[in-house]
């Protein structure tokens, strides 16, 4: 079964910072406008920050739109607000609208989590974030002077900005590295400490809670010289969520797509994409080449659905039934090279898959390796209408033809 | 001749007593693999029946391979259990025969316990990983071969293509390919398809271009990380012997993980035309249909003069 990785909120992640001594401003979760107001009553901070919380980037350069009308209903959907009454305006056009951001896709996430969180005088700011360096076998811990912005962009303009170190593979720095990263952030004093101590922190927490991503843009030194996390990004590796239960409950389930959680749960590993040929195909590898092959040969794959090693007749039959739930659908590919999979099964399953959910659409399907012509003869007997071919060329040809069919 | 292992390569089963371990163990013998016995810890003195023959369970790899003299192991444990399997494999090859291959079949296994296994084999000059999430390696030979893995045996044959691979289904692909136009093969690897893994394309590129039978190699890339750029890189400067290649996921979108955990096109980086044109500028032949890999390879062993037009 295929594994996601997963990604929590904004405040979550600050929840976490603070358990592991990394230093955040005091902020309060929210999900009403009340809520809002409360929270900045007991701050005490004259000026706070009104931060949606969606799992997408760019939530600052981001717009709000009312779900019902479309209309706009904010620009920026990270806001600074100088007043109770900022904090009243700012929380009613954010909570239950549409933030769209670049990373959000251009149907956005609605807003149901605010964090407003205390205000905080800012010298300058930075970046810092740790991530597997999958070339180098480690953890790669990046830092730059140039906070605030975009890193892609950083790392295509001025690449000299950033600077690296890595972990041995037990995840700990070199002695030395934390010291020689404030140097050339430019960090001194208490700075320089604040720094240190931040990226000790950082280190351990990444390695005690299988992280896969921690991303603090900005990091800024505040007015007094200390360093602060004032956003955070956290993406955990899957593959080690049995021993982290925790996780658990700081999962979002509106932020995921039901599909691909169904999907998951069938042992399916899934994805949505934009065309009308789908896709159902044993082994990741092959299910790519499979939609890269439908696009060589003029069609557009409308998903990539990997039935694993371990697929049986329910799978199979939950796999046609996500495939066509996609109005865009207009035909299928099966691609299976029989390896522990039989094909004959497969066809099986195909045949009492397509009763059941009734397959409207044409249906064209390759097997080779294991019983790969058992697997056509149960096909070719059934009343089932089905293209059978022996090439993955063969496949996509045939139904993409077929599709076209449909358009006309 | 062929890669790591051969006909004689004796091997042993990590968690032959399970499910998979049993079923496996019993094709891979079937195939001709040389199984002398499996490790599951508690059931040591057990014995597992194999076709044509009946082989001991021990606790430990250091019994196992004391006892038996194994080159390989294989892992079929549960992911939990997977990297402590395979740090276990390679002390006891190491401390024991100074050399040893292990292949990790497991999939879902958590990517920093494998950055501990791969910086734990690093220091071991003879111990070689391959895997996880992988098909395992295999050897065809004249009656059968040495089959390390759960791919289909019964769809390769021996020959002179070596084929490496990020993924299962397609290296079974690619090996058709070759089949369907009469080359069978040296030896085939799948690499896997995890962020981080043992064995990479370009231990399996040098060891092929010292492998005299070896005469050409298909070598199967997808998506994320830069490992195909790499080696078209080294492979440039280093590999004498033509190469086919095929990367997977041209059509995929961003951000998105395709199956593979390491399968993902992250800040623009990672993407099938990168790796293609990576392949073109080091003079690899490239097939943009994977049911084209087949002719393609034909007309290079023609180009380089080792078949008759």
């Amino acid at each position: 079964m295929s594994r996601k990785g997963v990604n929590i909120h904004e405040y979550q992640g600050k929840a976490l910072f603070r358990e592991e001594g990394v230093a955040v401003q005091e902020g309060v979760h929210c999900t009403t406008v009340d809520q809002a107001l409360e929270a900045y009553d007991s701050l005490g901070s004259k000026i706070v920050a009104v931060k949606s919380q969606i799992h997408a980037g760019g939530r600052g350069k981001g717009n709000l739109y009312c779900p019902d009308t479309g209309d706009l209903q904010m620009e920026g959907g990270v806001k600074i607000a100088l007043s109770r009454d900022d904090v009243e305006i700012y929380s009613k056009n954010i909570l239950g609208n549409i933030l769209v951001t670049k990373q959000s896709g251009p149907e956005g996430k609605m807003v149901n989590n605010l964090y407003i969180e205390a205000g905080c005088e800012i010298a300058h700011e930075y970046y810092l974030a740790l991530l597997v360096d999958r070339e180098e076998d480690a953890i790669l811990v990046m830092a730059s002077t140039e906070g605030g912005v975009d890193i892609e962009e950083v790392a295509e303009t001025t690449p000299q900005a950033i600077h690296k170190a890595w972990t041995d593979s037990s995840g700990k720095l070199p002695t030395g590295a934390d010291s020689a990263m404030a140097d050339s952030l430019g960090l001194t004093g208490v700075s320089k400490d604040s720094f240190k101590k931040m990226l000790g922190s950082l280190v351990s927490m990444f390695v005690t809670r299988d992280c896969s991503m921690v991303e603090i843009n900005p990091l800024v030194r505040a007015g007094d010289g200390a360093m602060i996390a004032l956003d955070s990004k956290i993406s955990f590796d899957d593959n080690a969520s049995f021993r982290h239960p925790w996780r658990a409950e700081m999962r979002d389930m509106s932020e995921e797509e039901e599909v691909e959680i169904r999907a998951n749960k069938s042992g399916l590993s899934y994805v949505k994409l934009d065309g009308n040929i789908g896709c159902l195909v044993n082994g990741a590898g092959l299910a790519m080449a499979s939609m890269d092959v439908i696009k060589l040969y003029g069609g557009e794959p409308a998903n990539f659905l990997d039935i694993g090693g371990g697929a049986n007749k329910e799978s199979i039959t939950t796999a046609f039934g996500i495939i066509l739930e996609d109005p865009n659908v207009e035909g299928i590919l099966v691609n299976i090279f029989g390896g522990i999979i039989r094909c004959d099964m497969v066809a099986r399953s195909i045949i009492d898959a397509s009763r059941e959910v009734g397959l409207s659409v044409p249906l064209v399907v390759r097997f080779s390796g294991t019983n790969h012509e058992e697997g056509r003869e149960v096909l070719e007997e059934s009343s089932l209408e089905v293209t059978t071919v022996g090439t993955l060329a063969d496949g996509a040809e045939a139904i993409v033809a077929a599709t076209i069919g449909v358009d006309s | 001749m062929s890669i790591w292992i051969n006909e004689s390569s004796k091997v042993l089963v990590q968690g032959i007593t399970g499910g998979q371990g049993t079923f496996h163990a019993t094709r891979m013998t079937e195939y001709g693999t040389d199984v002398v016995g499996g490790v599951t810890p508690g059931k040591g003195g057990q014995v597992v029946d194999l076709p044509g023959r009946s082989v001991p369970v021990y606790d430990s790899m250091g019994q196992a391979v004391s006892e038996t003299d194994a080159d390989v192991s294989v892992i079929y444990v549960p992911a939990r259990f997977a990297a402590a399997a395979i740090i276990e494999a390679a002390d006891a090859f190491n401390e024991i025969k100074g050399e040893g291959l292990i292949v990790c079949i497991t999939e879902g296994i958590p990517t920093l316990d494998m950055i501990r296994c791969v910086g734990h084999i690093s220091e071991m000059s003879g111990i070689r990983l391959i895997g996880p999430n992988c098909p395992g390696i295999i050897t065809p030979g004249e009656n059968g071969g040495c089959k390390v893995g759960i791919m289909p045996g019964y769809i390769h044959a021996k020959g002179r293509i070596g084929i490496i691979s990020k993924s299962g289904t397609l290296t079974y692909e690619a090996v058709a390919q070759t089949m369907s136009v009469g080359e069978g093969q040296t030896t085939c690897i799948g690499i896997g398809g995890d962020p981080i893994s043992g064995t990479g394309f370009i231990d399996c590129l040098a060891a092929f271009e010292e492998d005299p039978e070896t005469e050409a190699v298909v070598m199967i890339g997808e998506i994320g990380g830069t490992a195909e750029e790499d080696a078209a890189a080294w492979a440039a400067d280093n590999f004498s012997k033509p190469i086919v290649g095929f990367v997977a996921g041209a059509t995929a979108p961003p951000g998105k993980r395709m199956g593979h955990a390491g399968a993902i096109i992250s800040g623009g980086k990672g993407t099938a035309e990168e790796k293609f044109s990576a392949f073109e500028k080091a003079g690899i032949h490239i097939a943009r249909d994977p049911s084209k890999i087949g002719e393609v390879l034909v007309s290079v062993l023609i180009e380089a003069g080792l078949r008759e037009p």
